[in-house]
C-alpha cells in the first residue's frame, strides 16, 4: 500500500495538488477570513480566465510547440467581446470565429513548413495586439450582459470559480485523456512518427490542437471581460507567461505529449493564489513575477528529484 | 558556366544574402517618402538601432545553434537588470564607467551560470529554464530599479551616440565584434563544438567534445551579450527603464532566424544577423514613414516576420 502511494508516478501526479493544498493552508493560516464563500470567490475569480488560457497553452504544448501569442490573443478576444459582441453580436461572433480559424491555420503553417512555433507565435502576438488596438484604441467598452451574469453567478454553498474550474478540468480531462481520439492527439506529441505510420494525419492533429487552443483562448478572453467589464488591448499581456508557467506547474512536460488538464487548472489556480499569498505576507508586488519563477523552479526541482528516484528503482 | 558567374552563383547560395536584399528593398521603398531627411539619415538610424539587435542576436545565435529546444528567453530581463545595475552604480559619473561595465558583465555571468545550472540540475528544457529564471531576473530588476531616474555618465552616452562620417561608432565596433565572433564560430574549437553539438549532441559527446562545458559557455556568453546590450542601451537612451528589454525577445530570435541561421541548430552564420537587424529596423521605419497608426504597424510587423520565416525557414532538420 505505502509502496504504491510513494511510487514516483503517483508522487508526480499529486505534486501539483499538494503544492496547491500547501499554499491554500498557508493563506488560511495567514488570513483566516479568506476561508469563506466570499473570500474564496474573491481570491479565485481571476483564476478562471487564467485556467482557460493555461488549457489553451497545454494543447499547444501537447504537440511539442509553444504559443507565445496567447496573451495577445486573449487581449484581442477581450477587445472584440467588449465592443463588437455587445454592439453587433453577428460581427462579434464572426470575429471570434476568425480568431479560431487563424489558430487552426497557424497549426497547419507550422506543420507544413516545419517552422519554429516560437517565432511564428511571437510574430502573431504583434498581429493580435495590432488588431486589438485597431478595434479598441483606448481602454473601454462594456461586457455583454450574459457573460457578466455568468461570471458573477452566486452558486449555493460552493463558490462559482471552484465549480467552473472543476467543470473545465473534468471536460478537458475526459476529452483528451479518456477518449480514443484524445490519445491519438497526445500520441502525436509523444511519437509523431508512430502516429503517422498508423495512418493518422499529423497535419490534421496539429490543426485540431491549435484550433482547440484558439477556442480555449477565446473562452479565456470572454471570461476575463465578464470579470473586468471593460476591455483593453494589453489586458492579458501577462497571460502568455502565466499560461506556460501554469501548464508546467500542473505537470505538463515540455516534450513528449505528456500533459495533464487537471494539473494545468490546478497550476493556474496555484499561480493566482501565489499573488494573494504574497500580498498577505505584505511583500511588494515587485516580487510577484519573481515568486512565480521561484515556485516554478521549486516544483521543477521536486519533480527532478522524483524522476531521479524513479531511475534508481 | 563561365568563370565570372561561378562566384556569383556561390554568392547567391549564401543564406544571409536574402536578409540584406530585403533590407535594401525596404530602404529603397522608404527613401522616396522621407520628407526633409535624406536616405543617408535613414541608414544611419538603421545602423544605430540594428547595433543593439545584433549584440543580443550574436548570443542568441550561438544558443540556437546548440540544437532544437535551445533558446534563451531570459535576454530581455537580463538587459533590464544589467542596464539598471550599471546605471545605478555609475551614478552619472564618468570615473565609474569601467565599474559599471564590470557590474553589468557580473550580472551576465551570474545569469548565464544560473540558467545553465537550472538546465543541468533540473534536467529541464532550456526554454523552461530560461523562462523561469527570467521571472526572477525581471523581479530583481524591478525591485532594484524602482524609481530609477539616473542619467548615464556623459562620456559613455557620448560614445554610444558618436558618429564618424554618418556611421555610428558603436555600429563599427559591433561590426568588428561580429567579425571576431564569426572567427570564433568557424575557426576555434569552441565554435566548432557548438556546431557539432547542434548537429548531433550524442555524436558530439561520443567524439569527445566537452558538451557540458561548451553549453555552459554558450549560455554564459548569451547572458553576457544581453548584459552588454543593456549597458550600452541604457547609456544610449539616457538611462535604464523597466521595460527597456521588452522588444528584444522577438528581436533576438527574429534576427537569428531571418539571418539564415537554422532553427534546428548546427548551422549558424553571422553576416545574416546584420542584414536581418537592418531589415527589422527599416521595416518599422518604413511603416512609420507611411504614416500608419500603431495598430496597423503592429499587424504588419507581425505579418512580415511570419512571411519571412515562412519563406526563409522551413528547412528540414538535418536528421
Amino acid at each position: 500500500m505505502t509502496s504504491t502511494l510513494l511510487a514516483p508516478r503517483t508522487l508526480r501526479a499529486i505534486l501539483p495538488a499538494v503544492s496547491l493544498a500547501l499554499l491554500l493552508a498557508a493563506i488560511f493560516w495567514l488570513q483566516p477570513r479568506t476561508m469563506s464563500y466570499t473570500g474564496l470567490n474573491l481570491m479565485l475569480n481571476l483564476a478562471i480566465p487564467i485556467a482557460l488560457a493555461t488549457i489553451a497553452q497545454m494543447f499547444v504544448l501537447c504537440v511539442n510547440e509553444l504559443d507565445l501569442s496567447i496573451g495577445a490573443y486573449v487581449g484581442y478576444v477581450a477587445c472584440v467581446t467588449a465592443t463588437w459582441l455587445v454592439e453587433s453580436p453577428p460581427l462579434g461572433i464572426a470575429a471570434l470565429m476568425a480568431g479560431i480559424l487563424v489558430y487552426a491555420g497557424l497549426g497547419a503553417l507550422i506543420h507544413l513548413r516545419n517552422l519554429p512555433s516560437i517565432v511564428v507565435t511571437l510574430g502573431m502576438s504583434f498581429v493580435w495586439l495590432g488588431v486589438a488596438v485597431l478595434i479598441l484604441p483606448r481602454p473601454g467598452g462594456t461586457s455583454p450582459e450574459w457573460i457578466r451574469w455568468l461570471m458573477k453567478l452566486h452558486t449555493p454553498v460552493v463558490p462559482f470559480p471552484i465549480i467552473a474550474a472543476t467543470v473545465i478540468a473534468i471536460v478537458v480531462h475526459v476529452a483528451l485523456m479518456r477518449t480514443a481520439y484524445g490519445s491519438i492527439l497526445r500520441g502525436a506529441g509523444g511519437n509523431p512518427r508512430a502516429i503517422e505510420r498508423a495512418g493518422w494525419s499529423l497535419l490534421k492533429i496539429k490543426v485540431v490542437m491549435f484550433a482547440l487552443a484558439g477556442v480555449f483562448g477565446m473562452l479565456a478572453g470572454m471570461a476575463l471581460i465578464g470579470l473586468t467589464t471593460s476591455g483593453d488591448a494589453n489586458i492579458a499581456a501577462r497571460y502568455t507567461l502565466l499560461s506556460i508557467a501554469g501548464a508546467i506547474l500542473g505537470g505538463c512536460e515540455f516534450v513528449g505529449g505528456r500533459v495533464s488538464p487537471a494539473g494545468a487548472v490546478i497550476g493556474a489556480i496555484t499561480l493566482t493564489l501565489a499573488g494573494s499569498f504574497l500580498s498577505f505576507l505584505r511583500i511588494s508586488p515587485d516580487w510577484q513575477i519573481g515568486a512565480t519563477g521561484a515556485i516554478l523552479i521549486l516544483v521543477l526541482a521536486l519533480r527532478a528529484l522524483i524522476n531521479r528516484a524513479e531511475e534508481r528503482q | 558556366m563561365s568563370a565570372l558567374s561561378r562566384p556569383l552563383a556561390r554568392l547567391l547560395e549564401k543564406p544571409w544574402l536574402w536578409a540584406f536584399v530585403g533590407a535594401a528593398l525596404v530602404w529603397l521603398a522608404t527613401i522616396p517618402f522621407t520628407p526633409g531627411r535624406g536616405a543617408g539619415d535613414v541608414l544611419t538610424a538603421a545602423f544605430t538601432f540594428a547595433t543593439f539587435f545584433v549584440i543580443v542576436g550574436i548570443g542568441q545565435m550561438f544558443v540556437i545553434t546548440l540544437g532544437p529546444g535551445n533558446v534563451d528567453l531570459s535576454i530581455p530581463a537580463t538587459i533590464t537588470l544589467a542596464g539598471s545595475v550599471a546605471t545605478k552604480l555609475m551614478d552619472g559619473q564618468d570615473a565609474l564607467i569601467a565599474l559599471g561595465f564590470v557590474a553589468a558583465m557580473g550580472c551576465g555571468l551570474a545569469v548565464g551560470v544560473f540558467n545553465y545550472a537550472l538546465i543541468r540540475a533540473l534536467r529541464i528544457p532550456p526554454i523552461i529554464a530560461t523562462l523561469s529564471s527570467s521571472f526572477i531576473i525581471q523581479s530583481t530588476a524591478i525591485a532594484y530599479g524602482r524609481g530609477l531616474r539616473i542619467k548615464p555618465p556623459p562620456a559613455l552616452a557620448e560614445f554610444t551616440t558618436a558618429r564618424v562620417l554618418g556611421m555610428p561608432v558603436l555600429a563599427i565596433c559591433v561590426i568588428v565584434l561580429a567579425a571576431l565572433m564569426s572567427v570564433v564560430l568557424h575557426r576555434t574549437i569552441y565554435g566548432r563544438s557548438v556546431i557539432a553539438i547542434g548537429q548531433n549532441q550524442r555524436a558530439a559527446r561520443l567524439a569527445g567534445i566537452a558538451v557540458d562545458r561548451t553549453r555552459l559557455a554558450t549560455y554564459v556568453m548569451s547572458a553576457l551579450f544581453a548584459s552588454l546590450c543593456g549597458y550600452l542601451l541604457s547609456a544610449f537612451s539616457g538611462g535604464a527603464s523597466l521595460n527597456m528589454g521588452e522588444e528584444y525577445l522577438l528581436a533576438s530570435i527574429a534576427v537569428v532566424v531571418i539571418g539564415g541561421t537554422s532553427v534546428a541548430g548546427g548551422f549558424a552564420n553571422l553576416p545574416g544577423l546584420w542584414g536581418a537587424a537592418l531589415f527589422l529596423f527599416l521595416i518599422v521605419t518604413m511603416l512609420n514613414t507611411y504614416g500608419l497608426g500603431a495598430g496597423i504597424r503592429y499587424v504588419l510587423t507581425g505579418l512580415i516576420i511570419i512571411a519571412v520565416i515562412t519563406a526563409a525557414g522551413g528547412r528540414k532538420p538535418l536528421r
